[in-house]
């Protein structure tokens, strides 16, 4: 099934307030879903007999800022961070990516992380792609069982992916540059 | 309540002793790399087996957005070391998707000959380093042999023999060579030709020949070796469904009975690439299983793995001819001034291990604005918890080796 039906039985199902906008023009287009919603969204998507996305092929964060003054600009976009979700049905054979765009911190309060709610009960594998999300990413997954850094050590301070990222002067008396 | 046990054949289950935490790794010889496995024992069995990585964490995709796509060819190559051509193949796909490039035929089927010969010498790693898990020494023995051969070939190809960067953006960085001087390790297992110069593409079937040979020694050595059946028929066992849910791809996947090969059912341009050729995709549950044998184990695992060496073979002598008759070059250039559009692309490859993804958004620049590495060996790791359950503590080398692990792209 292509994007444009997919589209217009998430809307359908949930409405205008879940499913929003889509880019049909991009290479592989995406569809925007709420963050509130995306447990729901990915269930249904897993279950109709029609769609059956029984795959998380990736979850990963994006981070849109530009932390130079100069190049903000011409940068193009709003700062935000998106978590992208790239999901495939290996019966019906059809792919599908879906976004959900969260500010880049909670309250916009620097250091509060923006807020997820978690797919690990949906999809086994999004248990660890949201852990390397979180530490790499900075995002909060609400209702995680474990949210756990996974590749950075556990007391590792800030989220490496970050464009505002500050690489560490010292750590645990190794010297970082 | 207390029931009487009378049959002395059963033997009374609910028997614990004192819960213990094991650390196994990450210096482990059977961990494949720098794996920490936390076990919580109760005497012999194991009732959890908690994975912990990171131990080889690179940073491979921060380092990527401040790199453009061509300079970054060599860090794809430290992904999964084993089968680095794979690597740079999925990311030149994805770049190319990107930026909408069109490959000349006759690279195409130069990336097939490629990519199909650095599987074999994948799966030969993972044969013969999973024999070393069990507690076998000489098939491992058997595999270097072979695998030397192929970095022999791949070193004529493009001078390095673990990280290649050889196929790169808009086609590789090199034709293959006309002719080369027979390796020395081949030219002595076969007894003939040492020190003569022949056409690389008969050095290749030179060697598919004596390699398809040696196939049923390894399956003598291993797979129908009673030993060897007794350690992995039976254990391990992965459901379908579990495999689809814990996102596990390649021969884990296929082990379990679920019939999904990208390179036949994939994107339009990943699947372009093995147009018109024959091959057939291994699938469990399989006729000549043994008896113990139940799909989704150990033994399902690892026999789609030696199954996918034949076809490679397969693929790699059809891709022979279709090289020799294709007309163009063996590369469109690619400016290194390129910027990267304003959009973005996932491009999923079936890599020796499984898919292996890249997610690459461009921002009107030369380095994009994230690179994501989706690493197939991540997702197969995170299920070892879900199918260690229960298992005494021995068979845990023979559960995760049948996984096939690379820390290098689990980390990355």
């Amino acid at each position: 099934m292509d994007i444009q039906g997919i589209h217009s039985i998430l809307l359908e199902r949930f409405g205008e307030s879940v499913v929003g906008s889509q880019t049909f023009k991009a290479i592989d287009p995406w569809i925007q879903v709420s963050a509130a919603s995306i447990v729901e969204v990915c269930t249904f998507l897993r279950d109709d007999s029609r769609l059956l996305f029984n795959h998380l092929n990736d979850l990963c964060g994006v981070d849109y800022f530009e932390p130079d003054a100069k190049k903000a600009a011409k940068f193009g976009h709003e700062p935000h961070v998106e978590v992208v979700y790239h999901l495939s049905s290996l019966k019906q054979r059809h792919q599908l990516k879906l976004k959900v765009v969260v500010p880049r911190w909670k309250d916009n309060v620097e250091g509060q992380l923006p807020v997820v709610p978690s797919l690990s009960a949906v999809f086994g594998i999004a248990n660890w792609h949201e852990r390397e999300a979180y530490d790499l990413m900075g995002i909060h997954f609400e209702g995680h069982p474990n949210l756990r850094r996974i590749l950075c050590p556990e007391d590792w301070i800030g989220h490496p992916m970050r464009k505002d990222y500050a690489f560490p002067l010292e750590y645990h008396g190794v010297r970082g540059r | 309540m207390s029931l009487q046990i009378e049959d002395p054949r059963i033997v009374e289950f609910d028997v614990q002793t004192d819960e213990m935490l094991v650390n196994m790794g990450p210096q482990h010889p059977s961990t494949h790399g720098v794996l920490r496995l936390l076990l919580r024992t109760d005497g012999e069995i194991v009732h959890e087996c908690t994975p912990h990585i990171g131990y080889l964490h690179r940073c491979a995709e921060k380092i990527g957005e401040n790199l453009s796509p061509p300079q970054y060819i060599p860090y794809t190559d430290r992904m999964d070391y084993l089968a680095a051509m794979n690597m740079n193949l999925g990311f030149a796909l994805a770049v190319e998707k990107l930026i909408g490039m069109e490959v000349p035929e006759k690279a195409v089927h130069l990336r097939v000959l490629i990519a199909e010969i650095g599987r074999i010498a994948s799966h030969l790693v993972g044969m013969g380093t999973y024999g070393l898990d069990l507690g076998t020494f000489s098939p491992f023995l058997y595999a270097f042999r072979e695998r030397e051969i192929i970095l022999d070939l791949f070193e004529e190809v493009c001078g390095a023999r673990l990280t290649y960067s050889y196929i790169t953006i808009g086609g590789a960085t090199h034709d293959l060579p006309d002719e080369i001087e027979m390796p020395d390790g081949l030219a002595s297992l076969i007894g003939k030709h040492k020190g003569e110069r022949l056409p690389f593409l008969d050095v290749i079937e030179i060697f598919l020949q004596w390699l398809e040979l040696r196939i049923r020694e390894y399956h003598t050595l291993l797979t129908k070796n009673m030993i060897f059946i007794s350690r992995t028929a039976g254990l391990g066992i992965l459901s379908p469904e579990m495999a689809v849910s814990y996102g596990c791809t390649g021969p884990v996947l296929r082990g379990s009975g679920v019939d999904f090969d990208l390179r036949r059912d994939g994107e339009a341009i990943y699947t372009r690439m093995y147009k018109g050729y024959d091959f057939e995709v291994p699938v469990a549950p399989f006729k000549e299983a043994p008896r113990e044998v139940i799909v989704g184990d150990n033994w399902c695992r690892f026999y789609v793995r030696m199954m996918e060496v034949v076809q490679a073979i397969r693929l790699v002598r059809q891709a022979i001819p279709k090289y020799k008759a294709a007309t163009g070059s063996y590369r469109e250039p690619f400016k290194m001034n390129t910027k990267l559009p304003k959009d973005e692309v996932y491009l999923e490859t079936e890599a020796p291990r499984g898919q292996m993804g890249f997610y690459v958004v461009g921002n009107g620049e030369g380095n994009p604005l994230r690179l994501r590495a989706k690493s197939s060996c991540f997702c197969n790791v995170s299920v070892t918890d879900q199918i260690c359950q229960g298992v005494p503590l021995a068979d845990i080398p023979a559960i995760v080796g049948s996984l096939d692990i690379v820390m290098g792209e689990i980390d990355r």
